[in-house]
């Protein structure tokens, strides 16, 4: 304990992974949300239906909570590379500062500028513009994964430069940005958020079918998202199967310990499947295992005998390779768990809904199917957690794969002060976590506002009317 | 490398320019964002308190977004400065970051809150905070920050609290305080609007007081700003800025004497140009003072052509969907 609370490169360590975690909690669901406004407000556009608008306006409740605490959280991870890992930003600024550059001038602003109209502006610019700006937030929140994946997946594969005394130069920005890695791991995240978003909606709806709250209003919703999810969930599981390839080309360390792997399987044998292990790192071995016999050969390469042999950690010296195999091994399993268990889900509801199951007087009878909703409804984070802890763990001891290792990255400050920082950082985020459940839970408590009427919006020039903010009224609340 | 060195010279010049624009934008409109923050301590009632939170609701996200602009175009236009400068001023950043934090949450949950006052202290205080820790480095900048012969930093942790730091870090928050009631003038009517037309007076005079001081002090204390202002032709730019200084501070107490709604906030932000461009003629040719050039510090030629390609075209358009957004919720907040 000691040692480790003298230890600047494991503190910093600790709270950038801290801080990451935590912030990824809340842009995961605006991201996806987001996506979801956009379609909800264009049903209410196309169809007029009341109900509709409705939904565009609850949701959005929950929706700018989430966006709040991710600008906030989102703060210290712009600074975080300069005041933790100077020595990192300086060598790879080149290209990794473009990047960030590119993610705040393009995402962010767009963003955070249009969603502004996009809350309040019902009353105050006409509906295509508040369609406008519905989209431009989705857009730039889903832009701003992808630099931020372009970012990562370059950490994982850096392409498009090379590395001279320490320090990377570019030769080719595009390929830098489009590294082997971008592809896929921008569709795996662009479909987690949304897939997470869709299954939070979802298991808020079926909460408040289940519990009597306004059922109709709340069957509507849940059914948008079972259209839309139909098509994700399995998806999601085809790309992560492409993204674990990918993996065990580029960085075969990585899915060694994704496997808990120790020893070579060398080519023409079959490949064993574990499926519970106690990984020890000190003794090279599972100190006890159960695998399925020849099944890995099957996830890899469809076939009962591999064709391309799959190293085991012990190929690589201990300071080459990921050590915390177990949270690696185990995270893996975790996120592929929930990945599976949601296309299951998805598809007994949707089997459900073909037989009728759905209807408005019968979906309060399906208690079972919405029970499991409601347990589905936070296990999105937990995959997208872990997803990334085997992402980034897995990726150690190295910053930049392969060229720059994580301990002569971390800036060389006194542990004391990135200890201060790591105690009040991770103490302001345990309580907002909690208050943010609180008041989420009171927002969805409340209910939806089913008397609101839809937004007067005879006459607005495209500059806006010049009616009055009104005093702890959202100005798009206002009534007559 | 003889036949770049125009472009040399010329990108690092013109990244220093943008990112001075990035840094102004924000410090002009965080500015009276953390000003109306810090105000809200002072504020009596709960319904005053809701009015200038109101006043916020829509613009605070944008405002700070400028921030984390300028901290990605700065990491890569200049990743040794980004390096260096967080490094060394860690404890104000920090201080900044928490106080940052502490506000934008106060947003959401007061919104949903029964008891309000505890996140109308957290808002009040986390301005506070962040205005203080920008305070803090903007003092640094006057005082230098300890470099070896790459660059990188060499002091220690503490280098950035100093008796001059503290006093330049008070004079930023009575410059915010100053910017925001100008703001509120704008935007409120009535008893509120009359508070606000005082505590801009007041904070015209602090603010006027610290920056006489910094302005004394700094040519005292610094090898670099002395050496940079007394050449010429700067000479003349420096005798000429407190001279327009004295009057623009002039034109805004005479505008809050004769109850101007909309000019006190146009005379305020052309005081704060005008010490934004004093600021940049004493630090410039340096990103990290005393000794650190932009050329020193500047990312590869290739680097700086590739982001002004795609961040070039797009400052304007982000302008643009600024500006409409401030012109959608134009108008007074009403409380009846």
């Amino acid at each position: 304990m000691q040692d480790f609370l003298s230890n600047t490169v494991a503190l910093s360590r600790l709270q950038f992974a801290l801080t990451a975690i935590f912030h990824m909690l809340w842009p995961v669901l605006t991201t996806g949300m987001g996506i979801y406004l956009v379609i909800i407000e264009g049903l209410w556009l196309k169809t007029r239906n009341i109900d509709y608008y409705h939904h565009a306006r609850f949701w959005a409740k929950l929706y700018v909570l989430n966006f709040g605490i991710g600008v906030a959280t989102g703060l210290p991870m712009a600074f975080q590379f300069g005041l933790n890992w100077a020595p990192f930003s300086e060598s790879v600024g080149d290209f990794f500062g473009t990047v960030l550059g590119f993610e705040g001038t393009m995402a962010f602003m767009l963003e955070a500028s249009f969603l502004g109209i996009m809350l309040f502006g019902w009353e105050r610019v006409p509906p295509i513009i508040h369609y406008i700006a519905t989209i431009l937030v989705a857009f730039g929140a889903n832009l701003s994964t992808f630099w931020i994946l372009s970012a990562n997946s370059w950490l994982q594969t850096p392409a498009g430069g090379i590395f001279v005394d320490g320090k990377f130069v570019v030769q080719d920005y595009f390929a830098a940005i489009a590294n082997p890695f971008m592809v896929n791991s921008f569709l795996h995240m662009f479909f987690a958020t949304f897939e997470t978003s869709l299954f939070v909606i979802g298991g808020i709806s079926a909460w408040c079918i289940l519990t009597g709250r306004q059922p109709q209003f709340f069957a509507q919703s849940l059914k948008v998202i079972l259209a839309v999810a139909i098509a994700v969930a399995p998806m999601q599981i085809f790309i992560g199967h492409l993204s674990a390839e990918q993996v065990s080309v580029h960085q075969p360390a990585k899915l060694a310990a994704m496997e808990a792997l120790w020893e070579n399987v060398p080519a023409n044998t079959p490949a064993p499947w574990s499926v519970v292990a106690l990984p020890n790192d000190k003794a090279e071995k599972n100190d006890w295992e159960f695998s399925i016999p020849g099944a890995l050969s099957y996830i890899l390469e469809l076939k009962p005998r591999l064709d391309q042999p799959i190293q085991g950690l012990k190929e690589w010296e201990p300071r080459d390779r990921p050590h915390m195999v177990g949270l690696i091994y185990y995270s893996f399993r975790i996120m592929v768990a929930i990945g599976l268990f949601f296309a299951a889900l998805m598809a007994v509801t949707t089997l459900q809904w073909l037989r009728g199951k759905l209807q408005v007087d019968q979906i309060t009878q399906q208690r079972w199917l919405l029970r499991a909703w409601v347990f589905a409804a936070p296990l999105g984070y937990l995959a997208v957690e872990t997803g990334w802890i085997v992402r980034c763990v897995g990726r150690q001891p190295w910053i930049v794969y392969g060229e720059l290792r994580t301990v002569e990255s971390a800036s060389n400050l006194p542990p004391g002060e990135v200890l201060f920082s790591l105690v009040g950082l991770s103490t302001m985020y345990i309580v907002f976590l909690f208050t943010t459940l609180y008041f989420g839970s009171r927002i969805v408590r409340n209910g939806p506002d089913l008397t609101l009427p839809a937004p007067r919006n005879t006459e607005i020039a495209f500059l806006g009317s010049n009616i009055s903010h009104e005093l702890n009224r959202r100005p798009a609340d206002i009534k007559e | 490398m003889q036949p770049l060195e125009p472009l040399q010279q010329f990108l690092p010049q013109v990244w220093f320019f943008i990112l001075g624009l990035f840094l102004f934008l924000y410090v002009l409109l965080d500015g009276f964002d953390l000003g109306v923050g810090i105000l809200s301590l002072t504020a009596k009632s709960e319904e005053r308190r809701s009015i200038l939170m109101t006043s916020l609701g829509n613009v605070w996200d944008a405002n700070e977004t400028w921030l984390i602009l300028m901290g990605g175009s700065l990491f890569g236009a200049f990743p040794l400065a980004y390096a260096t400068i967080l490094n060394a001023l860690y404890l104000p950043a920090v201080i900044m970051v928490v106080g940052l934090i502490l506000r934008a949450v106060s947003f959401e949950f007061r919104e949903n809150a029964e008891r309000k006052l505890i996140w109308n202290i957290t808002f009040g205080v986390g301005s506070f905070l962040a205005a203080l820790g920008q305070g803090f480095a903007l003092g640094s900048v006057f005082e230098g920050i300890t470099v070896d012969a790459q660059g990188h930093f060499a002091g220690s942790m503490w280098d950035w609290l100093t008796w001059r730091s503290i006093i330049v870090a008070l004079t930023l928050v009575q410059g915010y305080v100053l910017i925001g009631s100008t703001y509120l003038i704008l935007k409120t009517s009535g008893e509120l609007q009359n508070t606000h037309y005082k505590t801009a007076a007041i904070a015209t005079w602090t603010t006027l007081a610290g920056a006489i001081f910094i302005t004394v002090t700094t040519p005292a204390f610094s090898e670099q700003a002395r050496s940079q202002l007394f050449t010429a032709p700067l000479v003349y730019v420096f005798a000429a800025i407190p001279i327009l200084g004295l009057g623009l501070i002039f034109l805004l107490l005479r505008s809050l004497y004769r109850r101007e709604e909309q000019t006190p906030i146009i005379w305020t932000f052309l005081v704060f140009s005008l010490s934004f461009i004093g600021l940049g003629f004493i630090i410039f040719p340096n990103i990290i003072p005393p000794s650190i050039t932009i050329y020193q510090a500047a990312a590869a030629p290739s680097s700086l052509v590739f982001m002004l390609t795609f961040i070039g075209f797009l400052i304007p358009v982000v302008l643009f969907y600024n500006i409409y957004n401030y012109l959608v919720f134009r108008g007074k907040i009403v409380t009846d």
